[in-house]
């Protein structure tokens, strides 16, 4: 039941011109991002080849290329979770899925995976990059696959604090700039605070400093339960947002 | 036609704040009865049908559908039952096909059931032709069929329309009026309503429902013994005297509705046909037409849920009426 809403989630997206373009747009600015990395190591080639344990070419385009994708995603993903919910309560469909034999979990968690799936094929494709790179070097897998895994994680947040926010209210648009106000703030909380007491709780907080060690290839399994607790609790949030609607009404 | 209890209702109410909307509401529905509830703008109508559907959360009572209870194992009730709200709950970018199979799949058809079941649900809808088109390029007695294709695709004993007919043209009103009591005769269906000849054409059992409270429950025939008011209306070629027909006993009032045309009112359980029958043919004022009295649907629905107070002004109206003579 929860793949059948997902897929329903993932085909209606895809039938309108949103994902589309939202695919070709990030694309076309992580290629060129990506494009300018590869050639900044093109030009320092001949001095890194002089270092002793220079970094190789995933070192300097990897953790580059996904942080700059994370910055494009928290700027694309509340476009993408804003109608979730909030467009079927203001075309009243919603009570489709309320008088239908599912619960609410089951509601939630099957919206949750359509944009989830729809976020793995954007992260395939970013990942397609510096896979190109093989055809003219040898890649550190090990870097590349943690990277990968740190923005999955960082992605599924993202989509889980968005689906909440897209529970809230019937505004679709309102949905997507609670989305990036939250987004936002949980990523720039680590800038304020700095030798206050206490700012270091902020600190911990920031998604940020949580995916920082994924790019440079260390997986700390403190970070990864950090994002899958994050994900819990928005998706219960959500949840409870949406049995409340029936109990208020 | 009539069997197993579908739904049973009990002391349902619902606050909205401060504000009750729905006041201790019971009835039930049985297998094969089409019931029809009725009521103003704002009764409570729509809020009792959520509740049902399983939309909203009751404040009190409870909601058995076809021996599931609502609260506690929604899941199984909610199997057995069909809704179609207000506003059809209609995905506009997909087609009838593929929303119809969607809508097989959420009640949990086996993916093998459900061509079939999509196709039998078009068949009875009407829907054949349009089943590859998009649901926003359709007019809306189209979107209304598929609305209604929706609320029967997984024939559940239970079927909830609220109204249905709204937005139609009269041949779709026709068309859809047919389908539901077609749908009557397999499945419990109510239908909510303020069109009072829809109530008449389609259902078996009436439910009045006003600010909240049941203030009529009754089969059809019930209504109708309902609607026989005391009175006659009698038509004479001559003038007739009408202090003559005020001394048969079991008259109450005699009112002149035009000439030689009067309304006679009298005790409920004695009629004075045959009194008014002789006086006609002895004072030989030339009867033309004597036939009982009958309060329409519409004079029901009012009497029921008019306040206190327009009753009041409605019945002064109707004295100081009789009082002056009409022309």
């Amino acid at each position: 039941m929860i793949l059948t809403i997902g897929m329903r989630e993932l085909r209606s997206m895809f039938l309108s011109p949103l994902a589309w373009s939202i695919l070709a747009v990030v694309q076309l600015i992580l290629a060129f991002l990506f494009l300018s990395r590869v050639e900044l190591y093109q030009i320092y080639q001949p001095q890194l080849l002089a270092m002793e344990s220079a970094p190789g070419v995933t070192e300097v385009v990897v953790p580059d290329l996904l942080g700059n994708a994370a910055i494009v995603l928290l700027l694309v993903v509340p476009l993408l979770t804003m109608r979730l919910v909030a467009e079927e309560r203001r075309n009243k469909t919603l009570s489709l899925l309320f008088s239908a034999p599912i619960s609410m979990t089951e509601i939630v968690l099957g919206k949750y995976l359509g944009v989830v799936l729809f976020l793995l094929m954007l992260l395939v494709l970013i990942g397609l990059m510096p896979l190109s790179l093989l055809t003219g070097s040898g890649l550190d897998f090990g870097l590349f696959f943690s990277g990968l895994l740190g923005l999955a994680l960082l992605l599924a947040g993202f989509a889980a604090i968005g689906l909440f926010m897209s529970t809230l209210t019937q505004h679709p648009t309102v949905a997507a700039i609670g989305t990036f106000g939250a987004l936002l703030l949980f990523w720039v909380l680590d800038w304020s605070g700095q030798g206050v007491a206490g700012g270091s709780v902020l600190a911990y907080l920031s998604l940020f400093n949580h995916y920082k060690p994924f790019l440079e290839g260390t997986f700390d399994s403190a970070d990864a339960i950090y994002h899958v607790l994050l994900i819990f609790t928005f998706l219960a949030l959500s949840i409870r947002r949406l049995d409340a609607d029936r109990l208020g009404g | 036609m009539n069997g197993a209890i579908l739904v049973e209702v009990k002391n349902l109410s619902r606050f909205y704040g401060e504000f009750q909307a729905v006041k201790d509401v019971s009835f039930t529905i049985q297998k094969g009865e089409v019931l029809g509830f009725l009521g103003p703008n704002g009764a409570g109508k729509t809020t009792t049908m959520q509740i049902i559907s399983g939309n909203l959360a009751p404040s009190g009572g409870s909601v058995t559908i076809a021996g599931h209870d609502l609260l506690e194992d929604p899941r199984a009730a909610k199997a057995a039952l069909g809704y179609l709200p207000e506003q059809p709950p209609l995905y506009r970018d997909l087609t009838v096909d593929e929303y119809l199979d969607y809508c097989a799949a959420l009640n949990r058809l086996p993916r093998s059931q459900h061509r079939p079941a999509r196709d039998s649900a078009k068949e009875r809808c009407g829907l054949q032709e349009v089943g590859r088109r998009l649901i926003g390029n359709l007019s809306k007695g189209f979107q209304q069929r598929v609305g209604i294709a929706q609320a029967i695709i997984h024939l559940p004993p239970v079927v909830i329309l609220d109204e249905p007919t709204v937005g139609l043209d009269p041949i779709q009103i026709r068309e859809i009026r047919t389908l539901i009591r077609e749908l009557g005769k397999e499945h419990g269906v109510i239908l909510s309503t303020h069109i009072l000849p829809e109530v008449q054409a389609v259902c078996d059992h009436v439910q009045i429902i006003h600010k909240g409270e049941l203030v009529l429950n009754e089969s059809i025939e019930g209504l109708q013994q309902h609607m026989k008011s005391a009175s006659l209306t009698v038509a004479f070629r001559e003038e007739p005297d009408i202090a003559l027909i005020e001394k048969i006993p079991a008259v109450t009032s005699v009112q002149k509705e035009s000439k030689g045309r009067l309304r006679v009112s009298h005790e409920a359980d004695r009629n004075p046909t045959e009194a008014i029958l002789r006086l006609a043919s002895e004072k030989n004022w030339g009867l033309q037409e004597i036939r009982p009295g009958r309060m329409s649907l519409e004079q029901v629905f009012m009497e029921l849920t008019s306040d206190p107070q327009a009753e009041a002004l409605v019945s002064a109206h109707h004295v100081a009426n009789m009082e002056t003579p009409s022309a």
